[in-house]
């Protein structure tokens, strides 16, 4: 393609000899661009460097719009959720996973030794800056458990909210996909899943109703 | 000299076009010519006014908003670069974490969505019932209205349009909304009206029907020295009056300032993006015109040795 | 025209493709050293120009097509969610809608120019003809595009162009049922439109390429309509001579184009189009773009009863048969002389030919009455005149101008017209 570069930015000098003499003598022995040749690199240059601003445009369109960075925020009421029971919200096209705790639940994901964790990273949005992973950092009221519902290996929905689903070996949350399990406190314990499940950032307007987003 | 020519063609062509392109607007009744105005944004380097936005919200929240929606706009639009209550850095008292800039973090445009007259509805809730609650500014303005049916009740079956387009989809544009807003006046005495309309000489319309009987011959046509008015009849009332909204800023509460700001605020909600369209265009003309001369300037060279 | 390859593989990529798909030497036959009369003026940089719009409408569509909704609850809505949410989408819906304008601004420049220097006769019918078809294929996917927008002037335009084939005898009623796929234009219609819109381009594109490749049979046409006699005094290369003088050209046209994207993007529209589809009420005048106007004043100037046909099959017959005219041109036109350039009396037919299409296109604005239809009937009449009794009789009647031997003759004669005189040229 070098032949073709030295077509574009020569203006031709070498072709058109054949059918027309001309440019010739713009040109060196060895093919150099000579000063007369530089108001068509300017061109050629100043056209290319339009077309890459006009790329932007074309390629920004497919960010997220406005109205889709609009975070649309959602409150939910946790009243009706009993001790030992789970609910799913959906929450910017995801599900969220909220928990309520009993005591000994509590007791269990607080006791886990940082050093058994595979991810010690607390994942949580509330917290800015490094945080390891112990129970105190990924949650806000010790009873609620809030969790973005999506595993971090390939983006399956884990099983273990709704009563009766497998909660895999830490009692926690399993997804079926590809056999990840998520302890009491949304970490992963076993299988492919690389990080513990993220926390979203929350907040809670009373003592039962909490704000998501 | 060819390149004279044919950019005096092109030139030709373009004027051709635009004024096809007026010739295709007027047609069907009569009414006056709206009123010539130099606006704010007006031509290639014109801007909004920020001051008269803001207003012109106000006017339209406490007066426009009892009967027409503005779907298409968001509260949080109204905190967006270019918007009437865009700040570029946080005023004092908010949180460092906070990002002033971005509108749905705006602290005004916050407060003026959960402080708006009406409310959004949201739901179902877990018991299956709709309810209201505080916009965000993630929310499209709440209009007046459920729907048509509802807004035509309210009105004698007349439906008042949404505002989000509407200098955009009027002939006039900003002009004309300005100038039917200022521009009522006691109907002509020939002809008759009915209550709930109201005469307009700046509204099309085609009064030819509500020539009063006196004035019509034998064939349905008006007397010799009568004329039909321009003008129509609108289902709106005068809207504005003077006084009637307290501006914060020392502008005059004239119905003739009201009028400007709020179809100013009503030019922004249909081209919210026009300050950044300019710019670019600004910056896209000097580089083409750049780009136009150095071609020029090569295409003269390859030829210089060719008879042509 | 053919000429013998001069192409050298320079790299081993090359010359191995060389051997197998030839691709490289194809596009550098065509458009590097094609040998292209000297003579060729601004009028034939709108190929170029047109080439580059098509490609501006089909990379900002296929971006629009992206946050675009073909349905009735949403389809204005999503247009104006492009216009206020994308990241610069109203730039990028702007410059399609103007796009649509530029195309045709061009494009009628484009087939004056050929109609002028005589480019559709022989041997450079396929080129015309390719040319008509492209043109048809475009007003359809102008009109689909026009729909899909889905305002007031949308949806009635719809209605009015569907309601045309309602005019065909017998099977009229089933061809519009079919079209609508109901029983006015719903959210079927619009599905299928968006549809058609999409597809409809890439089929243009695919008989530009026929187009390209028929003209490139014979070779260019040129303002002095001769052929071309001795490849070295009467051609240059494409490349650098043409594609600089295009490439400028095209600049100059986005000028233009910009001005009307960046600082009056509603100028060419219509305001009734910013108000949603309402099947309820109609628009108090319903006028198509503006490059649909000359065909649309056609469609109205019949008002009669021609014989058995009723005055509304009559109209849409006419406007049809306005462009189908076009594709029997060659064989209409008696003349051997291409160029007008050597045809006095012709060229005053022909820019009064010019003057009709453009009081056409000022008609068809204008409400159908009164005069408007007289002055329309009357333009219309010598629309069909010009290419069925002006240009057939002329070639019997007319004696043109001497020709120039060569291309290189008509130059050198020029340039010492124009260092003789101080007249300027004529803006060819």
């Amino acid at each position: 393609m070098q032949n073709t570069a030295a077509i574009l930015f020569s203006a031709g000098a070498e072709i058109s000899g054949a059918t027309i003499p001309m440019t010739t003598t713009d040109m060196k022995e060895d093919g150099e661009p000579t000063r007369r040749d530089f108001i068509h690199i300017f061109g050629a240059a100043t056209a290319v460097a339009g077309a890459g601003a006009v790329l932007w445009p074309l390629v920004d369109q497919m960010n997220p719009d406005a109205s889709v960075l609009a975070l649309s925020t959602k409150e939910v009421d946790l009243s009706a959720v009993a001790a030992g029971q789970a609910i799913k919200v959906m929450w910017q096209g995801k599900p969220v996973f909220i928990r309520h705790r009993t005591e000994e639940e509590i007791r269990e994901a607080e006791e886990t030794p940082l050093a058994s964790l595979k991810d010690d990273d607390a994942r949580n949005d509330n917290i800015s800056g490094k945080a390891d992973a112990s129970d105190e950092n990924r949650r806000i009221n010790p009873n609620y458990m809030i969790l973005v519902g999506v595993c971090t290996h390939l983006g399956c929905i884990p099983l273990g909210t709704t009563q009766g689903e497998n909660r895999g070996e830490y009692n926690g949350w399993f997804c079926p996909c590809h056999g990840s399990h998520y302890d009491l406190a949304g970490r992963i314990r076993k299988g492919p899943a690389p990080e513990n499940l993220e926390v979203p950032p929350y907040e809670f307007v009373s003592d039962t109703v909490v704000k998501i987003g | 000299m060819k390149f004279i020519a044919i950019a005096r063609t092109l030139a030709f062509a373009a004027a051709a076009l635009i004024a096809g392109a007026a010739s295709a607007e007027a047609s069907g009744g009569t009414a006056k010519h709206p009123e010539h105005q130099h606006w704010h944004f007006s031509g290639p380097f014109g801007t909004y006014d920020k001051d008269a936005l803001q207003r012109g919200f106000q006017v339209y929240e406490a007066v426009c908003a009892n009967c027409h929606g503005l779907e298409l706009v968001a509260f949080r639009n109204l905190g967006q670069k270019g918007g009437p209550f865009y700040l570029e850095s946080c005023p004092a008292g908010v949180p460092d974490n906070i990002d002033c800039s971005n509108p749905n973090d705006n602290p005004i445009v916050k407060a003026i969505a959960a402080n708006y007259k009406y409310k959004v509805v949201d739901g179902p809730d877990d018991s299956g019932d709709m309810f209201d609650r505080e916009a965000l500014p993630s929310d499209r303005i709440p209009g007046p209205y459920a729907n048509e049916q509802m807004a035509r009740a309210a009105n004698n079956n007349a439906l008042p349009p949404d505002l989000s387009l509407i200098t955009k989809a009027r002939h006039g544009g900003a002009d004309y909304i300005y100038s039917l807003l200022v521009g009522f006046e006691e109907a002509p005495s020939t002809i008759n009206i009915a209550p709930t309309q109201h005469y307009n000489p700046y509204f099309h319309g085609d009064l030819s029907q509500n020539l009063k009987p006196e004035f019509i011959d034998e064939h349905g046509h008006p007397r010799e020295g009568i004329e039909v008015p321009v003008g129509g009849v609108l289902a709106m009332a005068p809207p504005l009056s003077d006084g009637m909204i307290e501006y914060g800023d020392d502008s005059p509460q004239t119905v003739e300032q009201y009028a400007r700001d709020v179809t100013e605020f009503l030019m922004w909600a249909a081209e919210p993006k026009m300050e950044a369209r300019k710019s670019l265009g600004v910056m896209s003309m000097i580089y083409l015109f750049i780009l136009a001369a150095i071609l020029y300037w090569s295409y003269r060279k390859v030829w210089s040795k060719v008879d042509h | 025209m053919s000429h013998p390859s001069t192409y050298k593989p320079g790299t081993g990529i090359e010359k191995w493709l060389d051997k197998r798909l030839p691709i490289i030497r194809m596009g550098y036959d065509s458009f590097v050293d094609f040998p292209t009369p000297k003579n060729l003026n601004y009028w034939w940089t709108f190929g170029g120009i047109l080439a580059v719009c098509l490609v501006i409408q089909i990379i900002t569509g296929i971006i629009l097509a992206m946050h675009y909704t073909p349905h009735t609850s949403m389809a204005f809505d999503s247009v104006e969610h492009i216009m206020r949410d994308v990241n610069y989408g109203w730039l990028i819906r702007y410059v399609h809608s103007n796009g649509a304008s530029m195309f045709f601004l061009a494009v009628y420049i484009h087939m004056f120019r050929g109609l002028y220097y005589g480019s559709y006769k022989e041997p450079r019918e396929m080129p015309w003809i390719l040319g008509v078809v492209i043109f048809l294929l475009m007003m359809a996917t102008a009109f689909f595009g026009y729909v899909l927008v889905w305002g007031q002037m949308s949806f009635w335009g719809a209605t009015v162009i569907t309601n045309l084939f309602g005019a065909i005898p017998l099977i009229g009623d089933d061809i519009r049922t079919l079209l609508w796929g109901g029983f006015s234009v719903d959210n079927p219609t619009l599905n299928r439109f968006f549809s058609l819109h999409y597809l409809l381009p890439f089929a243009i594109f695919g008989v530009v390429g026929l187009h390209i490749w028929a003209f490139h049979i014979p070779g260019n046409n040129n303002p002095s309509g001769v052929e071309i006699k001795d490849v070295k005094k009467d051609t240059v290369p494409f490349h650098p001579y043409y594609t600089v003088k295009d490439g400028f050209a095209i600049v100059v046209f986005l000028i233009l184009f910009a001005a009307f994207v960046f600082f009056n993007p509603n100028a060419l529209g219509h305001a009734d189009n910013y108000i949603e589809a309402n099947p309820l009420v109609t628009p108090p005048s319903i006028v198509p773009e503006w490059y649909l106007l000359p065909f649309y004043a056609m469609l109205r100037a019949i008002t009669f009863d021609i014989f058995f046909i009723p005055a509304k099959l009559g109209g849409v017959i006419t406007m049809f048969s306005s462009i189908l005219v076009l594709f029997v041109l060659p064989w209409l036109d008696t003349s051997k002389v291409r160029s007008m350039r050597y045809r006095p009396i012709a060229r005053m037919w022909f820019i009064l030919f010019v003057i009709a299409c453009i009081a056409l296109g000022y008609l068809g604005g204008k409400p159908a009455e009164g005069n408007y239809v007289l002055f329309a009937q009357i333009a219309t009449a010598y629309y069909f005149a010009f290419f069925l009794i002006i240009l057939p009789l002329l070639g019997l009647l007319e004696t043109p101008k001497p020709l120039p031997k060569s291309i290189a003759e008509s130059v050198l004669k020029n340039k010492a017209d124009a260092s003789a005189g101080a007249q300027p040229a004529p803006a060819e």
